[in-house]
Order: C-alpha cells, then sequence, then structure tokens
C-alpha cells in the first residue's frame, strides 16, 4: 500500500492513498473514539457524498451519535473523550493541528436529538445568533438572511407574525425546524442531524422528513437514525453500525432490497435491534 | 384499618412538626422586623435622612452605605462573576477543585478578620489612612466568595445542550459563555449577587477598622466615612434616649435601602423574554 506524507500546511499526517475518494465530502479514515477507557467507535471507515443524505442506523449505543460526533468534533468536548484516526471534509483533515475546531464547526452545522433553541432569545434572534455570535453579519441582510432560513426550514409562515416571542415558545415540532434554521442561516456545507424526529410526533417527524430530502439540493446531510422505515424514506446512502463498528455501507435500495450481511439483515427486518 | 389510621396520623403529626418550625422560624424575624418598625418609623422625616449628625440626622451614614454599596458592587461582582464562569465553565480541573475550596473557607470566614486584613494592607499600607477604598475592598473579600459560588452554581443550572448548540454553530467558548450561558442564567445570577449585596450592607465589624465612622459627608477617599451600621452601633451605646432612638430609625432605613435595591434591580432586570 502507498502511504502520502501529505506535505501541505493542512495535514501532516499518513494517508493511505487508495483510501481518499476525491468525490467524498467527508470521509473517515480508521476513526476510533473512546469514551474514558470505552471503546465506542473502531476503525470507521465511511464516506459521505456531496448533496445526498446519508443516514446512519443501527441499535442503541452502537456509537452512531459518537460517530457524527466526531465529524464536526463535538465529540471532543465530553470529558475524558479521545479518537483518533482521520476525518476528511474536501479532503483535508479537519484534525490536523492548524485546523481550527470552530471554523470546522461553523463549516458542518449539527441539528440535536432534543430540540434545543437558545431560551433567552426570540425566534430571530435563535437563527441570526450563528451569525451574530461568530461575527460574519456585516454587510449582509440579517432580516433577509433570517427569512430565507425560516422559509427553507418550512417554518416561516407558520411564525412570521411572532418573530419576536421566545424560540422556547413554539411547539416541539416547530423547534426542531427553528434548530435547522438557525444551522443553515450560517450556510453550512454539511449538516449533521442526531435523530432530529426521535422527540416529535409524527406530523411534525412527516414535515422534517420533507426538509431533509429537500435540503440535499444545497447542503450535504447525514442523518442519525433508529428508526429504519425514516432511514429508508428519506436516504439515498444507509450505514448500519452494531457495537462501534461499521457493518454495512451502502445505496438504500440496495441494503434494504438485499442486505450483504447477515447481521444488517436481522436488524432491517427487526429480528433485533 | 388501624395500621391505615396509624399511618394517617403520622402524615398529620409530619405536617404538624413542619408548621410548627416554621412558626418558631419565623416569630424572632417578625418580632425584630416589628420593633425595627415600630421604634424606627418615628424617627423618619426628611431632615432625619438628610441632615448630618450634628442637626440630628444619619445623612452621611446613609450616604457612606450608599458609596460602599456602589464600590464595592464596582470591584467584587465583575471578580465574583468572572470565577464563578470560570469555576462552572473552564473549571474542569485539579485547580478548580481546589479554588473551590477556598472559595467555600473564604465564604465563612469571619469578617472582623477580613477587616484586620483590609486595615493591614490598605489602611497602613496602600493608602496610609482610614478611607472609604478600605472599606469597599474589605467588603469585596466578603462580596466575592458568595457571588462567585452563585455564579457557579446557576450556570451550572444550564443545560449543556443549550452550551452544545451555540459551539456547534461555530461559536467560540468565550462568546457561548458570554452571550447564551450568562444570559440564560441570569435569574440566578441577579438573586445571588442581590443577597450578597444584602449581607455586605449590614457588616459592621470590617468597616470599624476600615471607614471608622465620621459624623460628616463624604470627605474624600482618604478620610473616614461614617456607614448605616456603623450609626446604629454607635447609637446604641449611647446612654440617651433621642441617640438610642435614631438608631432604631438607622436601622429601619438600612433594611429598607437593602428592600428597596432589591426591588429595583429585579425589576429592571426583568428581560422581556421571561416566562
Amino acid at each position: 500500500m502507498t502511504t502520502l506524507r501529505m506535505s501541505n500546511k493542512n495535514g501532516e499526517t499518513a494517508v493511505n492513498l487508495e483510501q481518499v475518494r476525491p468525490e467524498a465530502k467527508m470521509q473517515s479514515i480508521a476513526l476510533n473514539a473512546w469514551f474514558g477507557s470505552k471503546q465506542a467507535l473502531k476503525d470507521i471507515n465511511l464516506t459521505v457524498k456531496a448533496n445526498a443524505v446519508t443516514a446512519i442506523i443501527g441499535p442503541s449505543g452502537c456509537g452512531k451519535s459518537t460517530f457524527i460526533r466526531c465529524l464536526n468534533r463535538m465529540h471532543e468536548l465530553v470529558p475524558n473523550a479521545r479518537m483518533s484516526g482521520q476525518v476528511l471534509l474536501d479532503g483535508k483533515n479537519i484534525y490536523s493541528k492548524e485546523t481550527d475546531s470552530v471554523q470546522i464547526r461553523r463549516r458542518v452545522g449539527m441539528v440535536f436529538q432534543k430540540p434545543n433553541p437558545f431560551p433567552t432569545m426570540s425566534i430571530y434572534d435563535n437563527v441570526a445568533a450563528g451569525l451574530k455570535l461568530t461575527g460574519t453579519k456585516k454587510g449582509q441582510n440579517l432580516d433577509e438572511i433570517v427569512k430565507k432560513s425560516l422559509q427553507q426550514a418550512t417554518l416561516w409562515d407558520e411564525v412570521k407574525d411572532d418573530l419576536k416571542k421566545p424560540g422556547t415558545g413554539i411547539s416541539g415540532g416547530q423547534q426542531q425546524r427553528l434548530c435547522i434554521a438557525r444551522a443553515i442561516a450560517l450556510q453550512p456545507e454539511v449538516i449533521l442531524m442526531d435523530e432530529p424526529c426521535s422527540a416529535l410526533d409524527p406530523i411534525a417527524t412527516a414535515k422534517i422528513e420533507e426538509l431533509i430530502v429537500q435540503l440535499k439540493n444545497d447542503y450535504t446531510v447525514v442523518i442519525v437514525t433508529h428508526n429504519m422505515q425514516q432511514a429508508a424514506r428519506v436516504s439515498d446512502f444507509t450505514a448500519f453500525m452494531y457495537l462501534g463498528q461499521l457493518v454495512e455501507f451502502d445505496d438504500t435500495t440496495s441494503m434494504f432490497e438485499n442486505p450483504k450481511s447477515e447481521l444488517t439483515e436481522k436488524y432491517i427486518t427487526g429480528k433485533f435491534g | 384499618m388501624t395500621n391505615y389510621s396509624l399511618r394517617k396520623f403520622k402524615n398529620q403529626l409530619f405536617f404538624i412538626l413542619c408548621a410548627a418550625c416554621v412558626i418558631i422560624a419565623i416569630i424572632p424575624l417578625l418580632s425584630i422586623l416589628y420593633e425595627v418598625v415600630s421604634r424606627g418609623a418615628p424617627q423618619l422625616s426628611i431632615n432625619f435622612l438628610t441632615q448630618k449628625d450634628a442637626d440630628g440626622g444619619i445623612g452621611p451614614a446613609i450616604q457612606g452605605t450608599l458609596i460602599l454599596i456602589g464600590l464595592t458592587s464596582i470591584i467584587g461582582i465583575p471578580v465574583g462573576v468572572l470565577s464563578g464562569v470560570y469555576l462552572a465553565e473552564f473549571g474542569n480541573n485539579k485547580y478548580a477543585a481546589s479554588i473551590r475550596t477556598v472559595n467555600d473557607v473564604l465564604t465563612e470566614f469571619p469578617s472582623i478578620v477580613v477587616g484586620i486584613t483590609a486595615f493591614g494592607v490598605v489602611v497602613l499600607g496602600i493608602i496610609g489612612s482610614y478611607s472609604p477604598l478600605a472599606g469597599a475592598v474589605a467588603l469585596s473579600f466578603i462580596l466575592i466568595p458568595v457571588v462567585a459560588r452563585t455564579t457557579e452554581e446557576s450556570l451550572k443550572l444550564v443545560p449543556n445542550s443549550v452550551r452544545e448548540a451555540s459551539l456547534a454553530l461555530g461559536v467560540h467558548k468565550w462568546r457561548t459563555t458570554l452571550s447564551v450561558v450568562l444570559p440564560a442564567a441570569k435569574g440566578g445570577l441577579v438573586t445571588g449577587t442581590l443577597l450578597a449585596i444584602a449581607r455586605i450592607a449590614g457588616e459592621t465589624a470590617p468597616l470599624i477598622m476600615t471607614i471608622l465612622g465620621n459624623s460628616y459627608f463624604f470627605q474624600g477617599f482618604s478620610s473616614p466615612m461614617d456607614a448605616l451600621p456603623l450609626r446604629i452601633w454607635r447609637d446604641s451605646l449611647q446612654p440617651y434616649a433621642n441617640l438610642q432612638a435614631q438608631g432604631w430609625g438607622a436601622a429601619l432605613v438600612l433594611i429598607l435601602i437593602v428592600l428597596s435595591l432589591n426591588i429595583a434591580v429585579r425589576v429592571a432586570s426583568r428581560g422581556r423574554l421571561r416566562r
């Protein structure tokens, strides 16, 4: 295997040439992660294609959330958390010494399991928060961006008269779309979603799913879900994880119609998990 | 059935015990309040509140207490709040653990010792005379640990998901703390700070050794100054009934100052988004 010592300023660690996929928006190479002494991820090699929805499924505790938190360097915020390996964003390692984690999170946005709008801010301020707090509002029309983001998150019509009301005063499903609007207001390149519908009722879930499919026109989406039907409905690619390992990765249709691994088949037919 | 009535009886007994304890706790409080109001209220007049001692007023003491509260807040609140922020947001290490312990000890420190410290450092050392600044420094020593502790506690009540939401937007840690976490903890912060101010407003021992007391209005930062607790203390030692009565009046005014400060800050900090 040929290895390359990258000499550019963005990473000096060894990369297997054969592993790097130039068409990938994001890619994890030999990614391991630990919480203290407990290993949560074992040697994950996964490719995330641009302008597509990649779903990650698997039973509880299989490392799905840990994996996507490694994709925008949120994993390292947990006390005693460690990782090894690489994550490439546009071919550049986001864990190289020169890379600022704050810049990475600016490019790779995240939506969490439970809706978490900022409690002291209005709906408007919640959407504008990313731009204001990262100091990138200069020269941009804030009102226009807030409106566009809320429209993209299909929330505008419901809240356009209540923009000054607190962000925590709307329903759970609306709060989650508000969080999506907050993430896309910064125009990230990738949006990570950590079980975004698990705290929502079926109607709100349907709305968010519709939205996810729309989002891939402009963004690359990675969604963690323990709902297999959801993965089948919204995603183009699916990864199945089990006990911290990547068992199978394929395009969604092949995965659900013709799983290669016996374990995957058992999981998607509901025999365990 | 007897078992059930026994349990019912125990339930009532527990309630009665709790209620009795509440009454026991409230009686001294109410009797003090009654005593202060009934003896102090007749003293209140414009003359009493604005004139200097020789003219039968407690003006210098009121002025001194307000100056002390102001100076102490300016010195103590930023230091206390930022220490609390460090302990809560960046305090995941062994240094913070020892700072926390020292801070807890300081919270319970005898105020007379704080006064002697300020006397040695500021009155004898830096300034060279009794000074309002020395008083403010001494009171800051008492204020800072209380404010730091309550800041830390109220920041810890802010759910981690709120911090993560901000960090995931690519907002720096310091900005997240200032613009997202601190506003979310505002209620607890304001309450804790007010309690600390109420406590320092009534401190007497450290003031004896730092501002000494004065019968005249503010005379500069290198002269003695008066304060309400000092005035109450001095009046209480007097054999003359009219001076003792002025002491009661001063005590009532001190309570009213703390109370109105409390109400004013609460009204002012009531955010438009508080539910």
